[in-house]
């Protein structure tokens, strides 16, 4: 199924759909209520009943990561949708119409890429206070561009193409060109750009909680869950690793599933393109 | 400016410049009739193909004229461009890059009848709003098996993909077709083939082509006129017959010493 660093069709699959079952079902299999809080039961070991054990307010670790996956992931996915249908129109209409209104774009652009993603993020979130929302504010702030910059790219090597010309010759207007021509291969390309960006994006809303800017206690989010955890590192280092390995696997999980994307439209490319 | 009858197209002192100030083309004239295949032959960077963009008003042209019938394509005027999408289409060098990948062979080979719904080709009477099989007979129509309409253009052959382009370019039953190199990617046995083909369709249509090659002996077998462009200029135009007379341009002659040698 993992073949080498590549990863199979089958193989995919079965990661996605464990993956999305887990995060469906996760309320319903989880043994505790993540935020109820048992002062009696505090830093308790891994054990039968508590499989991750307990944190410093009692609280059942297991059930704490299932809802924390959907925290995190749920708020990943929320700023994806948002990039991509704030960036892909704008980078569409920017590549296609072109001239001052491209030009205009893009400096604008180009001024959000002179700093680095994380710096912009934390002076956002900085300035509008910790809280979910305002996370999702910055960090659309940051990813929007990414994928306003592809969907340009990919319109202007697409303008090109002999079957854009000759879509011209057949009569097709500007306004079916973009729907049939140029939207495809856009949302093909920013696919894969999302796929691997889920990864990131997971990693800088669990490292801006860490550092106390988004999920506010007592909402289980995996960074929030490291913060809250580091006092307590020596006595219970469990409470620290399990939603530290948490994120490592779904990171791991989209950037396989990004690649594989990746490798599969490369291949149909080579095939179908000049 | 007087059109005759029998006139397809007139080009009248058609100067395209590029933004470098360089001409691509420079002060070409011509005529193509009713019925008729004017070859175009000249080397790589002659202007060739530029000069098919401006045909197929596909780029502005700097100075003269291109009439079409009677529309005047210089000045791109909404309505006659929209008369032209009707009665001139094209078919490119790279059948590859011509259909789009994404999309299976009968929404690319259907694409003119698509989104021009009124027009009425003679050779799809009865069948032509029936979409499948229209598809069908246009392949037929270059010798595909209709097998093919449910593929995506990665699955055929570089000539069977050319066959595709062929057939959409005479779906709509266009008065002038373009043909911009349409072997040069070809293998030769599939480059006979082709032209043959081509030539078929122009008796049974009736319709006229811009033959454009740099190759004399593709251009020789195609048509009744050669033009022969250098540097974006017309430097000879003849019948056919008179490829070998002694009257020949020097260039015409270097040309047609490459082909015999």
């Amino acid at each position: 199924m993992i073949n080498g660093f590549r990863i199979t069709k089958p193989g995919i699959l079965l990661l996605i759909g464990l993956f999305f079952i887990t995060i469906i079902i996760a309320p319903y299999i989880a043994p505790f209520d993540p935020t109820d809080v048992k002062m009696g039961d505090r830093l308790k070991p891994i054990s039968l009943e508590h499989f991750f054990g307990t944190d410093h307010l009692g609280r059942d670790v297991f059930s704490r990561i299932l809802a924390g996956a959907q925290t995190t992931v749920g708020t990943s996915f929320l700023v994806l949708a948002i990039s991509l249908l704030i960036g892909v129109p704008i980078g569409l209409v920017s590549g296609f119409v072109g001239g001052r209104l491209d030009r205009f774009l893009m400096r604008f652009v180009d001024a959000f890429m002179a700093f680095p993603d994380y710096i912009v993020a934390i002076i956002l979130s900085g300035l509008l206070g910790p809280g979910i929302f305002n996370l999702v504010f910055a960090i659309v702030m940051v990813k929007w561009i990414g994928y306003a910059r592809l969907a340009r790219s990919t319109v202007l090597t697409e303008k090109q193409r002999d079957y854009i010309l000759i879509a011209k010759v057949n009569g097709v207007g500007p306004m079916n060109i973009l729907r049939r021509h140029m939207i495809p291969h856009v949302l093909g390309n920013v696919m894969v750009l999302a796929t691997l960006d889920a990864g990131k994006i997971i990693l800088m809303i669990a490292s801006l909680s860490y550092i106390g800017l988004g999920a506010q206690p007592p909402i289980p989010e995996w960074g929030a869950m490291l913060n809250e955890a580091k006092a307590f590192f020596y006595n219970a280092p469990h409470l620290m690793l399990i939603p530290g390995l948490s994120i490592m696997v779904i990171v791991l999980i989209f950037n396989l599933v990004g690649d594989y994307l990746r490798d599969h439209y490369d291949v149909k490319n080579q095939n179908g393109g000049k | 400016m007087r059109i005759v009858e029998q006139e397809v197209l007139v080009a009248k002192n058609v100067t395209k410049q590029y933004s470098s100030g360089q001409k691509a083309v420079d002060q070409v004239s011509f005529v193509i009739k009713k019925d008729e295949c004017l070859g175009l032959v000249g080397e790589s960077g002659s202007g060739k193909s530029t000069l098919a963009r401006c045909v197929l008003a596909l780029e502005k042209v700097d100075q003269g004229e291109i009439w079409f019938k009677e529309k005047p394509l210089h000045l791109a005027n909404k309505e006659d461009l929209r008369y032209i999408r009707r009665e001139v289409q094209a078919v490119f060098q790279n059948p590859a890059a011509a259909l789009n990948p994404k999309l299976k062979i009968i929404d690319s080979l259907m694409e003119p009848l698509d989104f021009q719904k009124n027009i009425q080709p003679s050779f799809l009477k009865g069948i032509r709003h029936q979409r499948e099989k229209a598809a069908e007979q246009l392949l037929e129509m270059v010798e595909l098996p209709s097998k093919y309409l449910s593929c995506y253009p990665h699955e055929l052959s570089g000539g069977q993909k050319q066959r595709v382009t062929i057939a959409r370019a005479i779906s709509i039953e266009p008065a002038l077709i373009i043909l911009d190199e349409p072997t040069a990617s070809l293998d030769v046995s599939v480059q006979a083939k082709i032209m043959n083909l081509l030539k078929d369709l122009q008796q049974y249509l009736g319709v006229s082509y811009l033959f454009i090659s740099h190759d004399l002996a593709a251009v020789n077998f195609m048509s009744d006129r050669i033009m022969v462009m250098k540097q974006g200029k017309i430097v000879d135009e003849f019948s056919k017959y008179d490829l070998f007379s002694l009257k020949r341009e020097p260039y015409t002659k270097e040309l047609l010493h490459v082909f015999e040698g």
